[in-house]
C-alpha cells in the first residue's frame, strides 16, 4: 500500500499545473472559449513540446510511458484548468486504441503524429449510448462504413477518425482508421455543455482501404482504451471537484451577510464539510479507477471503474450544485469560474456512461457473485 | 501509488487468519455471529485472554508496555479480519482509551500497577465522561471531587456508561475547580468501582438491551494517588484521549461483514418467485453502499499512510467516523429492508437467526452517529480543522 506519487509523477503534474497558471488562467480561458475555434492551438502545441501529448505512449514507441498513474495526475490538472483541448479524447483514449489495436506499420505512422499533435485523433464509439451505430460491409477496395455516431467529443476538429463498426451480418466488432476528410463523412459539430466541442458523425458509404483496419475483432482492444480513458475523465473530474470546493470555502470566508462571514454559519459549515467528503471519496475511488484501468481481468476493471464512475458522478452532482448554492445568485453567473465548473462536472456525470447506467450495471452484477 | 497490500503484508493478513482459524471458539463466534450477547461478560476477557497468550493482547501498544508494535497498517488488518471472522470486540476503554493515557501522562507506578492487567484482560476498564446535562458540551461537567488529605471525595452522576455493570474501574472526569474556566478545572481519576459509595444502575435501551448505566458517585473516597498528571490538567488528557487511535475508527470489517450478511439474506428471500437480491430496487441500494464502503475503504487505507508518514492523523478521522457510521447504518437499514414484515418478531423467536439480530441492530446503531463525538460535532471539527471555517 503506498499512496505517495515519485519525483517524475510528480514533475508531470506540476509541469501542467504551471502551464495553466502561466496560459491559462480563467481569463485567458474565458478569451479562449469565446475566439473563433473555442480552443487553443498554441496550449496544444505546449502540451506537444512538453511530452504530455505521448504521456500513454511507451517508451518503445517514442512516448514517455507515463502509464495510467501519469495519466491521472496530467488529468487532475487539465480538470483544475478546465482546459478546452482535446487532451483526453486524442492523446488518451484515441492514442490508446492505437497502440491496443494497431500493428507495427500502424502505430508507427500515426502514434508520432498523435504525440506530436499534428494529429488530432478521436475515437468514435457509443458515448452517447447509441450502440456502435456503424456497419462495415466488405468491397473491393476493403471495406465500406454506414451509419451514425453521436456526441463524438472534438469530433468535428479531429483530422482522423478511429471508427467502430459491426462487421455485416456478424458480431465481430472492427476499429477502422480515416481520414475525417474522407468522402461520405458528414459532421455536425457543436458546442458542449461544458464549452468543449463535439459532433455527431454520418457515415455515408464510405469507402475505406483494408489497411485502415486496425486489428481483427477490436472488442478488447477497444474497451481497454476506454478503460484507460475512464479512468482518466474521473480524474478530470476530480480536479475539478477540488477547485470548485476550494472556490467555494474561500467565498464563504470572504462574503459577508448579517455582519459576518456567511462561512461562520453552521448550516453552511456541515454543508462543506459533507462536500470535502464527496471530494475524498472521489479521490479515492480515482485511485481505485487508475489501479484497475489496466488489469488483465476485463471484470476487475469493469467492477471497479463503475463503481469509481458512480462515486465521482454523485460528488459531481452534490459539490457541484452545493457550491452554485453557498455562492448564491453570483454561482448562477457566467462571470465566476463556479458555474463552468458546475457544467463541466454535469457533463462528466453524463460521459462514458450515465452515473445511474454503471450504478444499474453493478446492481445487476450482485446476482451470482 | 498502490492500492495493494505489499508480500509483507499478505503475510501478515493470512497469518492472522490462520490464528483466528485456530484459537477463536466457535461457541463465541456463533454467538457473536448471531448477535447474542448474553455472553459477553465472560467472552470479552475469554477471547482477550487468548489474544494475550499469543502475545497479541494489545494491538495498538507499543512493545515496551507488552503490545504488538504493530504498524497502523496491521492493526487495520487485524481489525478487520477479527470483525470477519466475528471474533468479539477487545473492551476499547482500557486498552484503546485510558492505557495511552497512562502510557503518557500517568506515573510509573500508575503504568505498572494498571497496563498489566488491561492486557491480560483481569481488568474491565469503563468510562466516566458524560454527564446529563454534559454530552456534546462535556466541558461543562459537574460531577465534583474535593481533596481531602490524601484522598478526594467525589460526588455526582455519569451517564451513558458502556457496559460498566461488568467493570472493575472506571476513569472520571471530574471537577476540582469549580470557579475555574469550564476546561480549566478538570482532572482525570481512576476509580476502584468496589468502592463505597458507587453505585451502578442499568439505563434500558429501545433495543432492550442492558448496555449502558448510570453510575451514580455518593462520597466516593479515591486516593489521589488514582489521579493522572496534574489537578486541573484532566482536558488536556481527555484531549488526548479523544484524539488517540482514530485511523480505524471507521470499522469496515465490521460493515464487509454485515454487507456480506445482507447479500446473503436478499439472496435467500423471494418477490415475485425471484431472489430479492434480482429485485432492481433492492439491488441498486445494495450496490450503492457497496460502492460507498468501497469508496471509504480506500479513504481508510489513504488517512493510515499519511498517519505512517508521520503525517499526524487529525480531522481526516472525523470524516472516517461520520461515513463510518453512516454506511454501517444503511447496512443495518437494509437488513431490516430486505425482511420486511417479518423483521417485526422481536423476543428472539423469529423464523431464522438472523430475524431478531437484524431489527435489534438496526435500533442499537443508532448510537453510532451520537457517541464517540456526534457526527454532528465531527461535521464542525472538519469545518474548522480542516475547512478553517471560524465559528
Amino acid at each position: 500500500m503506498d499512496f505517495s506519487f515519485n519525483e517524475e509523477q510528480q514533475m508531470l503534474l506540476e509541469t501542467t499545473r504551471r502551464l495553466i497558471a502561466k496560459d491559462y488562467t480563467f481569463a485567458q480561458r474565458m478569451n479562449i472559449r469565446d475566439g473563433s475555434d473555442g480552443w487553443s492551438r498554441e496550449t496544444w502545441a505546449q502540451f506537444a513540446d512538453l511530452g504530455l501529448l505521448a504521456l500513454t505512449i511507451p517508451e518503445d514507441d517514442g512516448g514517455i510511458g507515463a502509464g495510467a498513474i501519469g495519466a491521472m495526475l496530467v488529468s487532475n490538472a487539465v480538470g483544475e484548468g478546465l482546459l478546452l483541448e482535446p487532451f483526453h479524447a486524442s492523446a488518451i483514449v484515441a492514442t490508446q486504441a492505437v497502440m491496443q489495436l494497431g500493428n507495427v506499420d500502424q502505430r508507427a505512422r500515426w502514434l508520432p503524429a498523435l504525440a506530436g499533435g499534428e494529429t488530432i485523433a478521436v475515437l468514435a464509439h457509443d458515448d452517447a449510448n447509441q450502440g456502435v451505430g456503424v456497419e462495415a460491409t466488405p468491397s473491393a477496395e476493403g471495406w465500406t462504413l454506414r451509419g451514425h455516431k453521436h456526441a463524438v467529443y472534438h469530433g468535428d476538429i479531429a483530422d482522423l477518425l478511429l471508427v467502430t463498426a459491426r462487421i455485416q451480418g456478424g458480431k465481430e466488432l472492427a476499429l477502422f482508421a480515416l481520414p475525417a476528410d474522407a468522402q461520405g463523412v458528414t459532421r455536425h459539430g457543436y458546442r458542449t455543455v461544458d464549452d468543449q466541442r463535439a459532433a455527431n458523425l454520418a457515415f455515408d458509404n464510405v469507402s475505406v482501404s483494408a489497411d485502415a483496419r486496425l486489428g481483427g475483432d477490436a472488442t478488447d482492444g477497444v474497451q481497454a482504451a476506454l478503460d484507460v480513458g475512464l479512468a482518466a475523465l474521473c480524474a478530470e473530474a476530480v480536479g475539478a471537484l477540488d477547485r470548485i470546493l476550494a472556490a467555494t470555502i474561500d467565498y464563504s470566508r470572504a462574503r459577508k451577510q448579517f455582519g459576518v462571514p456567511i462561512g461562520s454559519f453552521q448550516a453552511l459549515q456541515h454543508r462543506m464539510a459533507d462536500m470535502l467528503m464527496y471530494a475524498e471519496q472521489a479521490r479515492s475511488m480515482s485511485y481505485l479507477a487508475t489501479a484497475r484501468c489496466t488489469d488483465a481481468d476485463a471484470g476487475v476493471r469493469r467492477a471497479a471503474l463503475s463503481a469509481a464512475k458512480v462515486s465521482i458522478g454523485q460528488a459531481a452532482r452534490f459539490v457541484g450544485q452545493q457550491a452554485v448554492q453557498i455562492h448564491g445568485g453570483m454561482g448562477m453567473t457566467d462571470e465566476l469560474d463556479v458555474s463552468h465548473y458546475f457544467k463541466r462536472l454535469t457533463a462528466f456525470e453524463l460521459r462514458s456512461g450515465t452515473t445511474d447506467g454503471h450504478l444499474r450495471g453493478l446492481a445487476r452484477g450482485l446476482v451470482g457473485k | 501509488m498502490d492500492l495493494d497490500f505489499n508480500a509483507e503484508e499478505n503475510a501478515f493478513r493470512d497469518e492472522v487468519r490462520a490464528f483466528l482459524k485456530a484459537h477463536l471458539p466457535t461457541d463465541i463466534s456463533t454467538r457473536i455471529g448471531r448477535g447474542d450477547d448474553s455472553q459477553i461478560a465472560q467472552d470479552i476477557p475469554r477471547w482477550q485472554g487468548i489474544l494475550h497468550e499469543h502475545g497479541w493482547g494489545a494491538p495498538a501498544w507499543p512493545k515496551a508496555f507488552g503490545g504488538t508494535g504493530w504498524t497502523t497498517t496491521q492493526q487495520y488488518i487485524f481489525d478487520v479480519e477479527c470483525a470477519l471472522a466475528d471474533a468479539p470486540i477487545q473492551l476499547p476503554f482500557g486498552l484503546k482509551m485510558v492505557a495511552p493515557v497512562m502510557m503518557r501522562y500517568g506515573s510509573q507506578e500508575q503504568q505498572q500497577r494498571f497496563l498489566p492487567r488491561i492486557l491480560c484482560g483481569d481488568d474491565w476498564w469503563c468510562q466516566g465522561y458524560s454527564e446529563t446535562g454534559s454530552g456534546s458540551d462535556l466541558a461543562s461537567l459537574k460531577t465534583r471531587a474535593v481533596r481531602d488529605g490524601d484522598d478526594y471525595i467525589v460526588s455526582g452522576q455519569k451517564v451513558w456508561n458502556t457496559l460498566g455493570q461488568y467493570a472493575d474501574w472506571i476513569f472520571c472526569l471530574v471537577r476540582t475547580d469549580a470557579g475555574a474556566k469550564p476546561q480549566q478545572g478538570i482532572s482525570f481519576l481512576l476509580i476502584d468501582m468496589k468502592s463505597p459509595g458507587v453505585k451502578v444502575q442499568p439505563t434500558r435501551l429501545l433495543d432492550g438491551t442492558h448496555e449502558v448505566n448510570e453510575i451514580w458517585f455518593d462520597n466516593v473516597r479515591v486516593p489521589a494517588a488514582n489521579r493522572i498528571g496534574e489537578e486541573n490538567d484532566g482536558w488536556t488528557y481527555a484531549k488526548f484521549l479523544l484524539g488517540h487511535e482514530r485511523t480505524n475508527i471507521a470499522g469496515i470489517g465490521g460493515s464487509k461483514r454485515e454487507l456480506q450478511r445482507l447479500k446473503a439474506m436478499a439472496a435467500a428471500r423471494e418477490l415475485d418467485g425471484k431472489p430479492l437480491l434480482e429485485d432492481a430496487l433492492i439491488a441498486t441500494r445494495i450496490a450503492q453502499v457497496e460502492i460507498d464502503l468501497t469508496a471509504l475503504e480506500i479513504t481508510n487505507l489513504r488517512v493510515i499512510f499519511d498517519a505512517e508518514q508521520k503525517k499526524a492523523p487529525g480531522p481526516e478521522a472525523s470524516m472516517l467516523k461520520i461515513r463510518g457510521t453512516e454506511i454501517r447504518q444503511r447496512i443495518a437499514e437494509l437488513q431490516v429492508d430486505v425482511l420486511g414484515a417479518d423483521a417485526l418478531a422481536f423476543d428472539g423467536h423469529g423464523d431464522s437467526d438472523d430475524v431478531p439480530r437484524a431489527m435489534a441492530d438496526y435500533l442499537n446503531l443508532r448510537k453510532l452517529s451520537i457517541y464517540g463525538g456526534s457526527n454532528e460535532i465531527q461535521r464542525n471539527i472538519i469545518a474548522q480543522m480542516i475547512l478553517r471555517l471560524r465559528g
